[in-house]
């Protein structure tokens, strides 16, 4: 045998999952009480982690760059707002984006790999991939075979995702679970170990089309599969929840967990990214009320 | 306090003692506080464009039946009136007026767009008109010695053109309002169209003033710092403000629609014709 297969492990025994008990740390973490200067560095972070997001039937090249201004522009009346670390769209819209973007710094993100349901040859899904790079993707979002991990085809899913990486070339790969459909937190646990070992860069909730989407117990077994990962292969993995995060205070939340679960060597946008597409005006208003003490209305903010 | 149709309590330690004239204890009521308010709004925000898309039938509808619930309840609003330090005799006066008043304001829930609406004569080929459109949330700073009547003759006009309310209650009279809230509850009102916070209007009045997700505001005191504080915050968001001063609630100056158009905004719009 050699070392490469060995560094593998059978992902049929990875560890089980106290759900009771991960409820209840969230619970526990969720009592953290963020306020003043803390609750400002924390909305200002969670707002330059955001993958504003657009995954629409009826999405134009208009909307797009739209999206775009509003990720480099998020509310120019206030001084020291950062921007957002990336845009999410379809194969079709990346070179829209990717033009409206140029020299702003923001990650185009591309969804790929038949994206929501992930029904399709696996040959279409690695042609998409390339598009999507070609097209200058800087990041792929790929959702993995419900179907087949549920039939416990589990080295259909690993083979998937390490072509899907190998298909990526320079970009970095976010392997969607799609938590919503896999049914219990072991699954959950055992898809991001087999994603983390297949190569990917960000291990990613949800696609947003499922509910329920991103939840908090989801979440943090996700990041101790992470953390395991780290401490056996010293390789950082980053997280993106995505899907039903719409407020400031959810998001704060989040980053509770991420500061007590990784680290703080995790509270950056390179390893830490929330896919959303209201939650950043709801940290905008935030911010802007922490500044001026006056509570907010959308009225007053533009629609992304 | 009642908010989003339900009555949540208030924060740990806030609340106030209630007493009578003679100074006997006769209840804690909460102590409302800014972000109670705030979540009043998202609850008056997100009830609005329901109650505002509703047929104006319907409304009067409900309001009908707000005064037959009242009716239904009549002796213990009039019994917390008393409780408030009013005569029996002028409790019962002014429960009873109270459901006229809400009467005659469902009457008008589907009459008041003919009256100040208007089709205008334009010398291009248009049909032009005018409708009267509700405001949006409207913050309320309520009436604070006519406990009942006061609130009723503020808030029913207002809710009645389709807009929703927050409400601060009268601070040292708010029994014979909370009861108003449970009657509203089981009148078909959809929850958060009417928000009423119990509390200080020292407190929370910067707040009701400022939230720049409120469209208008009225206030009912004769008090110029307070009505200074208000047009100054009124200013960012340029909210409606409206100062009612009424000397007294039963006379028939108060059965008047031009009420209902003090929150409404008028809607012009050209349609092209006869091309």
């Amino acid at each position: 045998m050699s070392n490469v297969t060995s560094a593998v492990p059978d992902f049929r025994f990875t560890p089980t999952i106290d759900q009771v008990g991960v409820e209840e740390r969230v619970a526990k973490l969720n009592t953290r009480s963020i306020k003043k200067e803390s609750k400002m560095f924390a909305l200002k972070l969670a707002l330059s982690m955001v993958d504003l997001t657009t995954l629409e039937g009826m999405d134009s090249p208009g909307k797009v760059r739209q999206l775009c201004q509003k990720a480099m522009h998020p509310h120019d009346a206030v001084d020291d707002i950062p921007k957002v670390a990336a845009v999410c769209v379809y194969p079709t819209f990346v070179r829209t984006a990717k033009e409206t973007l140029k020299g702003s710094g923001i990650n185009v993100a591309s969804v790929a790999t038949a994206f929501p349901s992930g029904w399709a040859p696996l040959q279409s899904k690695l042609d998409e991939v390339r598009f999507c790079v070609d097209e200058g993707a800087d990041e792929i979002d790929m959702v993995i075979s419900r179907g087949e991990f549920l039939k416990g085809n589990y080295s259909y899913i690993f083979d998937e995702v390490a072509q899907v990486k190998e298909a990526c070339g320079p970009a970095h790969l976010k392997v969607i679970l799609e938590t919503g459909e896999l049914q219990t937190l072991d699954n959950v646990r055992r898809a991001s170990d087999i994603s983390m070992y297949a190569g990917a860069d960000f291990i990613k909730t949800s696609t947003g089309k499922v509910s329920p989407a991103a939840t908090q117990p989801v979440t943090l077994v996700m990041l101790e599969a992470i953390r395991d990962y780290y401490y056996k292969t010293g390789k950082k993995i980053g997280m993106k929840p995505a899907g039903g995060i719409r407020d400031a205070k959810t998001a704060i939340r989040y980053l509770v967990m991420v500061k007590e679960t990784l680290g703080a060597d995790w509270l950056n946008p390179d390893l830490f990214r929330f896919g959303a597409s209201t939650l950043a005006n709801d940290l905008l208003m935030q911010i802007v009320k922490q500044q001026t003490g006056v509570y907010q209305s959308i009225d007053y903010f533009s629609k992304d | 306090m009642y908010m989003g149709g339900a009555f949540p309590r208030s924060e740990s330690e806030r609340y106030y003692p209630l007493n009578d004239k003679k100074g006997n204890f006769i209840a804690n009521i909460c102590l409302g506080s800014r972000k109670d308010f705030r979540n009043a709004v998202v609850a008056a925000r997100k009830a609005f464009d329901g109650w505002a898309a509703r047929s104006a039938y319907n409304r009067g509808q409900i309001l009908y039946r707000i005064a037959e619930m009242m009716e239904g309840r009549k002796d213990q609003l009039v019994a917390e009136l008393v409780k408030e330090g009013s005569s029996p005799k002028a409790a019962q006066k002014e429960a009873e007026t109270a459901i006229d008043r809400v009467v005659y304001f469902a009457g008008w829930t589907d009459k008041y767009q003919q009256v100040f609406g208007n089709v205008n004569p334009v010398a291009s080929s248009h049909f032009n008109f005018s409708n009267p459109e509700p405001t949006g949330v409207v913050s309320v700073i309520a009436p604070q010695n006519e406990s009942l009547l006061g609130f009723v003759q503020t808030i029913i006009p207002i809710i009645a053109g389709g807009n929703v309310v927050v409400v601060q209650a009268s601070e040292m009279k708010p029994l014979a309002t909370l009861t108003f809230c449970e009657i509203l509850h089981s009148s078909d009102v959809p929850g958060g169209v009417v928000n009423v916070i119990t509390g200080k209007t020292k407190e929370l009045a910067s707040h009701f003033s400022s939230h720049m997700d409120v469209n208008a505001v009225v206030f009912c005191e004769d008090d110029s710092s307070l009505k200074k504080l208000i047009q100054e915050n009124a200013s960012l968001n340029v909210k409606g403000v409206v100062h009612r001063q009424v000397k007294d609630y039963y006379s028939d100056e108060n059965e008047n629609p031009y009420l209902i158009l003090d929150l409404q905004e008028i809607k012009t719009t050209w349609h092209p014709v006869g091309i």
